[in-house]
């Protein structure tokens, strides 16, 4: 309780203004108010590390270059990821839950084709840290670490055994998905930084290359370049390519014999691209051979989705029995308790002018079998968390090392991986990264998002696609990409809406200003609650006070 | 619709503030300036939807008015939370005199201000829902009648909270309060009783009555400005939830009050000399069993047994406002 005023107060005045802040109401707390940063579910799914959520919140404010440059902290390609991304982020956003998930894909490619226009680049450090790193492989892991390892001050060398850089962004991916401007503009950009890359060159004998070299790590991206064959039954007169090849061939320029009647064996991304190649490469009637069902088949649902828009068919639980002349026997499969296919003895003949095998790809052992210390298991290069193969110095990532099989991947492991061999050649040890606590949709407040379906990209008419290799999905203009940042919920990390500060009963918490959020006065909170249950995106927790 | 509703930006203007809206776009109580005219120290219970309805109502109504302002409260929670002797938690002039004659007072502050040739000097009246529909209602009605310059502000929570939660005439049908408890015959307070005083209100054809609540801001600050920028007598009923008194959750204060006009039992409108201008249409429409279920002033129809019957009296109730005020209409954007 508070002594009466001092002063003297005027006429008729009893009680002096605000005397009441002399009681302190935080006495009254069981709980208190914690504000939290918790990790956004897209962060938590995004294969290359990406801080999402960071780089939409700048896209919201329109700060565009603010944006990308928070992107190319984790990721040098957001032109290229805008595109053949098959995000996984959008399949964890929470916003999935009240509408649609935000279309982050999107905005990642309006930012990278921004960055493109507006020249953006990003400088190494001026100071060297005497340290090289040869880089074998020009592909999205490779690439990925060299860009990190550059920026980390490191010299920098890639080697890559084809005539042009980019791995399976170049000879895999069809330009339809990713039109080689792009692909070049965005490499172009890296390699500015400084970056010595040649082409042409095939490592096939690490150990000596790494010492006439004076490396001292090395980083192996070599993908998974080997079509895998399977056994199949063929008449002498069968047409049988292999999917890498036929993408291969196209992406060089040529036009591979693949015949009116195509049929493409296997379920992954790769027989998508491969099928929907076919189509416009001028075959009439594409099918897809599946042995599982849709379910379970390893592609993209989009790739699917615009395979069958454009007129590819997919047969699912069937198997190719046999390939001939003109025509393969085709058995239909079903699924035992298991879930794994079994034949049924049922046996249908197709007409095929060709058959094109996407049944998977292996890594080319050659650069490894003479390499002490390097081990390889069910196909994949055996590395431990720090990246680090059984050599002391050499890494590896991407394809050789995983199953993920994906660019974004990819360039998630290279970037981790340029993080680890860091560390490595500075004889540090990287900390362990603290967990952090998922942001789950059952934080949310959804009552103070306004309503906001999303935005769609156009795409290109898909009677137009089947017969051309133009780019399928168009991007978003500025007003539609800043509109889509901003569905973003921001969950689990404060944006600032001032609900806690708004709706505090007794005025408890205090504005940091702009940029700075908000702490709780401990002196007059009453621990009530209203500011965590109002909290839009979940940002504070109620902590019980220690009694 | 009085408010300036901003389509989309994120959290458009359902959030308290939004870093991607023009700073004069901005709500008052986002703004670290703020008057806070109910300061921090008062007694209020954890989660008190009034003291949280008083700072908005006032913040608002002191930006309006260039911070020329005078407050007369009557007695009930909000005075005696607000000023235990020796304290006080006001930073606006303010000036309590009886329980019944707060409009009289108010009134009188009004008369004299004219009589000093200071009419810009504002006056508003406020009390809880007490001090408004029961004991204040004479003085009320008179100064309605005779158009005083005072806009009047009843913080409604449904009862008499701070002397031990007893039956006013705004508390609404079958909720228990100590004084109509729950007995075999007598599930609560009685259905047919009682009075919304906004259509007492509107009875006297003054320029200005509207309805809100604490759990839409943005409205309740756009409609003490618009009250501000007139002359004459104006009432503005607010809708604030009582943890304490209706048995809910201190966190879940704005919650409720949210439910209350989404399922249609607190129905929140304008009216211009005694026409309905604006309603504020349903966002999310939940039944009213939502509302009910979360406070334990209607737990009895819920347990032991479930009472079917007098949830769908309630339920009519809403129904009647949604179709009386045209709360779920398509508005024309």
């Amino acid at each position: 309780m508070a002594e009466p005023s001092a002063i003297p107060l005027p006429f008729a005045i009893t009680l002096s203004a605000a005397t009441s802040r002399s009681n302190h109401t935080g006495a009254w707390r069981t709980e208190r108010p914690v504000y939290v940063d918790l990790l956004p579910p897209c962060v938590n799914a995004c294969p290359a590390g990406e801080n999402v959520q960071r780089w939409l919140y700048h896209a919201e404010e329109r700060d565009h270059e603010a944006a990308w440059r928070e992107l190319m902290r984790d990721n040098p390609f957001p032109a290229i990821m805008g595109r053949v991304c098959y995000h996984p982020c959008q399949t964890a956003c929470n916003r999935a839950s009240l509408d649609e998930a935000v279309g982050i894909n999107a905005v990642e490619r309006f930012l990278g084709d921004e960055a493109l226009r507006q020249g953006w680049t990003v400088t190494p450090p001026e100071s060297a840290s005497g340290y090289r790193v040869l880089i074998v492989g020009a592909g999205p892991a490779g690439l990925s670490a060299a860009y990190h390892l550059r920026l980390l001050g490191h010299d920098v060398v890639v080697r890559d055994a084809s005539p042009q850089a980019g791995g399976m962004m170049r000879y895999g991916i069809p330009t339809y998905r990713l039109p080689r401007d792009i692909l070049d503009l965005e490499l172009a950009r890296l390699l500015d930084l400084g970056i010595v890359l040649e082409l042409g060159r095939r490592v096939d004998d690490l150990p000596t290359e790494m010492a006439d070299g004076g490396f001292d790590a090395a980083f192996l991206g070599i993908g998974a370049q080997l079509a895998r064959r399977a056994y199949l039954p063929a008449g002498d007169s069968a047409r049988i390519l292999d999917a890498l090849g036929v993408l291969r061939t196209v992406a060089d320029g040529g036009a591979p014999l693949l015949g009116r009647r195509v049929v493409v064996y296997g379920g992954g991304n790769t027989a998508m691209d491969v099928a929907r190649t076919a189509r416009r490469l001028g075959s009439t009637d594409t099918l897809v051979i599946y042995r599982r069902t849709r379910e379970k088949m390893p592609a993209a649902d989009v790739e699917v989705e615009e395979a069958l828009a454009e007129g590819v068919r997919i047969r699912w639980l069937s198997t190719i029995a046999y390939a001939g002349d003109g025509a393969v026997v085709v058995e239909r499969m079903r699924l035992d308790e298991a879930g794994r296919p079994e034949p049924t003895g049922e046996f249908e003949q197709l007409p095929a002018d060709s058959v094109v095998l996407a049944i998977g790809q292996d890594i080319d052992q050659s650069i490894l079998s003479d390499v002490d210390g390097i081990s390889v298991v069910d196909g994949l290069v055996q590395v431990g968390p720090d990246f680090m193969t059984g050599r002391a110095g050499v890494f590896a990532g991407g394809d050789v090392a995983t199953n993920d099989r994906t660019v974004t991947s990819a360039v998630g492991q290279g970037k981790r991986a340029a993080r680890q061999i860091d560390a490595w050649l500075r004889g540090q040890v990287m900390a362990a990264q603290q967990p952090r606590r998922l942001a789950t949709a059952d934080r949310l407040n959804p009552w103070y998002y306004s309503d906001a379906p999303a935005a769609v990209r156009p795409q290109l008419d898909a009677a137009r696609r089947a017969s051309t290799f133009d780019e399928v999905v168009q991007g978003l203009d500025e007003t539609t990409a800043v509109y889509e940042a901003r569905r973003c919920l921001s969950c689990g990390n404060c944006f600032e809406c001032d609900n806690c500060y708004g709706m505090c009963p007794d005025n408890a918490v205090i504005k940091l200003g702009p940029g700075q959020r908000y702490t709780i006065d401990l002196n007059y909170c009453k621990g009530c609650g209203i500011c965590a249950a109002e909290c839009p995106c979940g940002a504070i927790d109620m902590v019980p006070e220690e009694t | 619709m009085a408010v300036q509703r901003v389509k989309f930006y994120q959290t458009g203007s359902f959030a308290v503030g939004n870093r991607l809206l023009d700073p004069a776009m901005r709500s008052v109580q986002s703004d670290a300036t703020r008057t806070n005219a109910i300061t921090s120290g008062h007694r209020a219970c954890r989660g008190c939807g009034e003291a949280l309805g008083a700072r908005y109502v006032l913040d608002a109504a002191m930006r309006a008015t260039g911070g020329k302002l005078v407050t007369v409260n009557a007695t009930g929670c909000l005075e005696v939370f607000s000023t235990p002797y020796p304290e006080s938690a006001w930073q606006v002039a303010w000036l309590h005199s009886l329980f019944g004659n707060a409009p009289a007072v108010a009134a009188g502050v009004a008369a004299a201000l004219r009589a000093k040739g200071r009419t810009d000097i504002r006056v508003i009246g406020q009390a809880g829902d007490g001090g408004t529909v029961d004991i204040g209602f004479g003085c009320l009605s008179g100064l309605f009648e005779r158009d005083d310059d005072v806009l009047f502000v009843c913080y409604d929570n449904q009862g008499y909270m701070n002397t031990g939660v007893q039956r006013s005439g705004a508390t609404p049908p079958a909720a228990r309060t100590t004084t109509t408890p729950v007995e075999e015959q007598a599930p609560g307070n009685r259905f047919g009783q009682g009075k919304f005083v906004p259509f007492i209100a509107m009875a006297h054809e003054i320029p200005y009555v509207a309805t809100a609540t604490i759990a839409d801001l943005r409205d309740l600050e756009a409609k003490v400005e618009r009250a501000m920028q007139l002359r004459g007598a104006r009432y503005l009923h607010v809708l604030v939830p009582c943890p304490l008194g209706w048995g809910t959750d201190a966190s879940e204060t704005i919650r409720i009050a949210r439910l209350a006009t989404e399922c249609g039992l607190f129905p929140v409108f304008e009216a211009e000399r005694g026409e309905v201008t604006d309603v504020n249409p349903i966002r999310h429409r939940v039944p009213v069993e939502e509302y009910l279920r979360r406070q334990v002033r209607y737990r009895h129809l819920f347990e032991p047994t479930r009472r079917d019957d007098l949830i769908a009296r309630i339920q009519a109730r809403a129904d009647a406002n949604i179709l009386r005020f045209g709360l779920l209409d398509e508005k024309e954007s």
